[in-house]
């Protein structure tokens, strides 16, 4: 018969509740962490605060009728915004022709049709692509692109244009594409591949009726994704788009031009101070506003689509 | 075993043969084939083209003055010029973002992922990360512009207009944080479970489980993904361009002393972009030149991020 | 050996000392003969020693413990393993006397004629239409499917459970309709021959039954085989059963399998030539 009563001594609460010193490091460490956290939002909230105040000036205080004249030149007041929305399209719209297929073909080849040890050199090649900084695409656009490929499809001598920069841009977001959509099409499951080819299909049946629309939300995500990285970049326009200060609106890709993007970048530099007309300072404010709202919801537009395939899946 | 006794009739043999050989050939199967390796020859064939570019054009300002060009400085005529103002902005850019991006990235992603609580606070900084992410870099720029460059001034240097690496630094730090959550974040949540509880078992407070064992685990991930932030913000050029990096003439801009943070800088992307502006004819192999050093740069960086990822997969796997 | 009459019974005489031999044909002739077969996956010798017949309206059954080959055999009916860039075929696979694995054999042909169901149900993320509908659509027909797919989802014994639902998708079904889909999926485009590998093994005792009556209804228009790890249900289902086991190779220390048996169900499961069937059927291992 053990004697029950002889019990070592009797736990109490303080013995549960654990060393004070180690409490507090984890509770000062758990602060810092959140700290550090929440400076994104602080991050945020100094993007929308710099923009929104002068973004407003201008446009309450602008003229309505510079903002439908020929062209964008902020330094002498015309502010025709549709110039560089329609110069980011037009690049945009260029840098996805070229980045599309060659993206997409990229991706199908290394998820479906690649050998294990082709795979493994030349899916390093194309990150290695993703690593070059767009002012050297930007420079290699106007030495190489510009003479090499547009200057062919017209007779101007220099070839520095939309075209030219949307070329450049669309071999930036090759990757991209690449990556997102390789990501994509190896998430379909195996077993769809191998219940397609038990009932007869060939490989490119499989790929195109079976792959592709199974991984089509993630294809149409890298494609967004892509065309908002498009219409955010700076360097290879401001670079190899022929655009000065300013540029005639246009509709022709071959034409020179300048985008959103540029143009901001064309106000800043040359000149250390933005000079000009008064509401030219403000103006560059106002196109950031808005390309800014543009990329926001071209992103949230590419999760959303990610997300809801999710659940059907 | 038992064995079938009269043989299938050769009619139906035939038939079967026919049927299993016949067929044309695969055209559009082959066709298909051919494209998608063209797609993904042309793309690196790219690649190659601005490699051979880049290193023909340039290669014979590196070889004849490398020292000069290493060590001089910007001027007006090209086969003078230098790029030692750029490198020394391009090193303390990095410094910023290494000092600042890092630790703030890195401890960001330990919050979410091992701390917070799938709320809606949660959630927010999540989305709001991922849209940051997304921001062009230009606007980035108009940041700096705007807070460091403008409004606080005094910190980032009273006697130059607030257009001084420190807002250059700071600048890309806040443009690359996301990035780095986002990566730490993906290494930390590729931490099995079971080594978590491995340690809660033994008594271990959160803190200490994520020092001792999730950070040890994660950390070749997390290195990739810092690396490859660094490799983003040095090659930056717009941000630079915002935030008032000279473009032609700048005395000095080449001390290592910390108390010269505060003057007017330079850096190497905006060298090249300035330099890409000027006659192609005089100052194209100088710019390319410029374009080899800052490639050398971020390319040892990224095949660093690769190589380190590729070992973290190879221990997971 | 004379052919004799049918013996789809096991008879009584001359069947105790030696394996059944003067086996006659039965319901049909052989669809497949596999004549010293041997499946290699890189060096290492999955299956070894395989003879064995298939034949036409009969349900044939694999059985056997986990690793023996079962599946690997099943596969080299349909180059299946072809997926596989390291699988390699020694011996002789015939298919209706075609030796399958001849160069000039294509084998996205042979796979139209030969259809599989898999262990985990695994429809298309499609509707229901569109998943029975894809076999024959990719093989050039593009009138009358609606009538193919009537018949295929009939056949499977799915119609009137999705009949007023065709559209929804072939994910929205419970497991054992999923599987059942990809029945009508694989008997759309007409094959002769149907495998299934484990189809009932993710599937619920109920679901388990219908797909058994399932196969008995079908047998008619098609030849079965059929894999699987429960042995009660290959007593209840197949005409024929073959017993694999596994090796192990204490040098390598890996598993090769081996055909022990081949022969009527009936005899297998009650009089079994070989001690090692005796002792699989009986429960002592396995």
């Amino acid at each position: 018969m053990t004697d029950l009563s002889a019990s070592p001594a009797p736990l109490s609460l303080g013995d549960l509740s654990g060393d004070p010193r180690r409490l507090r490091t984890e509770a000062v460490m758990r602060a810092l962490l959140f700290g550090a956290a929440l400076t994104s939002i602080l991050i945020s909230a100094l993007i929308v605060g710099s923009l929104a105040k002068e973004a407003w000036t201008f446009a309450s205080q602008v003229e309505w009728a510079t903002l439908w004249t020929d062209g964008w030149f902020p330094r002498r007041g015309l502010y025709d915004v549709k110039t560089i929305f329609v110069g980011s399209a037009l690049v945009a719209g260029v840098a996805m022709l070229t980045a599309v297929p060659l993206g997409l073909g990229a991706a199908i080849y290394l998820s479906e049709y690649a050998r294990p040890g082709v795979r493994k050199v030349l899916k390093p090649a194309l990150e290695i692509l993703a690593g070059i900084p767009s002012v050297v695409l930007g420079y290699f656009a106007l030495t190489w692109l510009a003479p090499e490929v547009v200057a062919r499809l017209r007779e101007d001598a220099s070839g520095a244009s939309l075209a030219a920069a949307g070329f450049g841009v669309g071999i930036l977001t090759i990757p991209l594409i690449a990556s997102v959509s390789e990501d994509a099409m190896r998430a379909v499951p195996h077993a769809l591949r191998e219940a397609s080819a038990g009932l007869g299909a060939r490989k490119i049946t499989t790929t195109l009726r079976v792959v592709l629309p199974a991984a089509v939300s993630g294809l149409v995500a890298a494609v967004i994704i892509a065309v908002s990285r498009a219409i955010g970049e700076t360097m290879v326009v401001f670079i190899a788009g022929g655009g000065t200060g300013g540029s005639l609106f246009t509709l022709d890709p071959l034409d020179k031009g300048t985008t959103m993007t540029a143009a901001i970048a064309s106000q800043a530099s040359g000149t250390d101070q933005v000079v000009g007309e008064a509401l030219t300072f403000q103006s560059l404010f106002f196109v950031a506003a808005v390309l800014f709202l543009i990329t926001l919801g071209l992103n949230m537009i590419a999760s959303r689509v990610v997300r809801s395939v999710r659940q059907a899946y | 075993m038992a064995t079938i006794t009269s043989p299938a009739p050769e009619a139906s043999r035939a038939s079967a043969e026919r049927a299993l050989t016949g067929g044309k050939l695969d055209l559009t199967g082959r066709a298909f084939t051919l494209a998608l390796q063209l797609s993904l020859l042309i793309s690196i064939l790219i690649l190659g083209v601005l490699v051979w570019d880049v290193v023909d054009t340039g290669s014979s300002v590196l070889a004849e003055r490398l020292g000069d060009f290493l060590t001089g400085t910007m001027k007006s005529q090209a086969d003078t010029s230098g790029l030692a103002q750029g490198i020394r902005g391009t090193f303390w850019i990095g410094v910023f973002t290494v000092v600042l991006a890092f630790p703030i990235g890195i401890s960001a992603a330990i919050y979410l992922e091992e701390y917070a609580t799938h709320g809606r606070l949660t959630r927010f900084i999540d989305l709001n990360i991922r849209n940051l992410a997304g921001v062009p870099s230009i606007v980035y720029g108009i940041v700096g512009l705007t807070i460091f460059v403008k409004a606080m001034q005094s910190l980032t240097g009273p006697e130059s207009n607030g257009q001084s690496v420190v807002s250059a630094g700071l600048t890309l730090a806040i443009l690359v944080l996301p990035i780095v959550i986002i990566t730490a974040a993906e290494a930390i949540r590729a931490v099995p479970q079971g080594l978590r509880e491995a340690g809660y078992g033994v008594g271990a407070t959160r803190w200490e489980v994520i020092r001792h064992h999730v950070l040890p685990y994660a950390a070749p991930g997390i290195l990739t993904g810092t690396v490859l932030a660094l490799a983003r913000a040095l090659g930056e050029a717009a941000p630079l361009i915002m935030v008032g990096a000279a473009s032609g003439f700048l005395t000095g801009g080449t001390s290592y002393e910390l108390g010269s943070l505060q003057d007017r800088f330079t850096a190497l992307p905006q060298i090249i972009a300035t330099w890409a502006g000027r006659p192609v004819g005089e100052w194209e192999s100088v710019t390319y030149a410029a374009i080899a050093v800052l490639l050398v740069i971020v390319l040892i960086a990224n095949a660093a991020a690769i190589l380190l990822r590729n070992r973290f997969e190879k221990r997971r796997a | 050996m004379a052919p004799t009459t049918d013996t789809r019974e096991a008879t009584t005489v001359d069947t105790a000392a030696t394996p059944a031999t003067a086996e006659a044909l039965s319901s049909g002739g052989a669809v497949f003969d596999i004549s010293d077969l041997a499946v290699f996956y890189g060096d290492f010798r999955a299956v070894r020693d395989v003879n064995l017949q298939v034949r036409r309206n009969e349900i044939t059954a694999f059985i056997g413990p986990s690793g023996c080959g079962k599946t690997t055999v099943l596969r080299t009916l349909n180059r299946m393993n072809d997926l596989i860039d390291t699988a390699r075929v020694e011996g002789l696979v015939r298919y209706h006397g075609v030796d399958l694995y001849d160069p000039a054999v294509n084998p996205v042909e042979v796979r139209r004629r030969i259809g599989m169901v898999f262990q985990k149900p695994n429809p298309f993320p499609k509707s229901i239409y569109d998943n029975v509908a894809y076999g024959p659509r990719i093989a050039g027909t593009k009138k009358g499917l609606d009538d193919v797919v009537e018949k295929a989802l009939r056949g499977a014994g799915l119609w009137d459970e999705v009949k007023s639902r065709l559209k929804s998708s072939g994910l929205s079904l419970s497991g054992g309709q999923q599987q059942r889909l990809c029945i009508a999926r694989a008997i759309a485009t007409d094959p002769e021959v149907l495998l299934m590998d484990e189809p009932c093994s993710a599937l619920d005792p109920i679901a388990t039954a219908r797909i058994e009556d399932l196969m008995q209804e079908i047998k008619d228009q098609y030849t079965i085989v059929i894999v699987t790890h429960n042995m009660q249900q290959a007593a209840r289902v197949s005409d024929r059963t073959a017993f694999f086991t596994a090796e192990v190779n204490d040098e390598s220390d890996t598993r090769t399998g081996v055909l022990v048996e081949f022969d009527l169900t009936d005899k297998m499961f009650s009089n079994p030539s070989d001690e090692r069937t005796e002792n699989y059927v009986t429960g002592r291992f396995g």
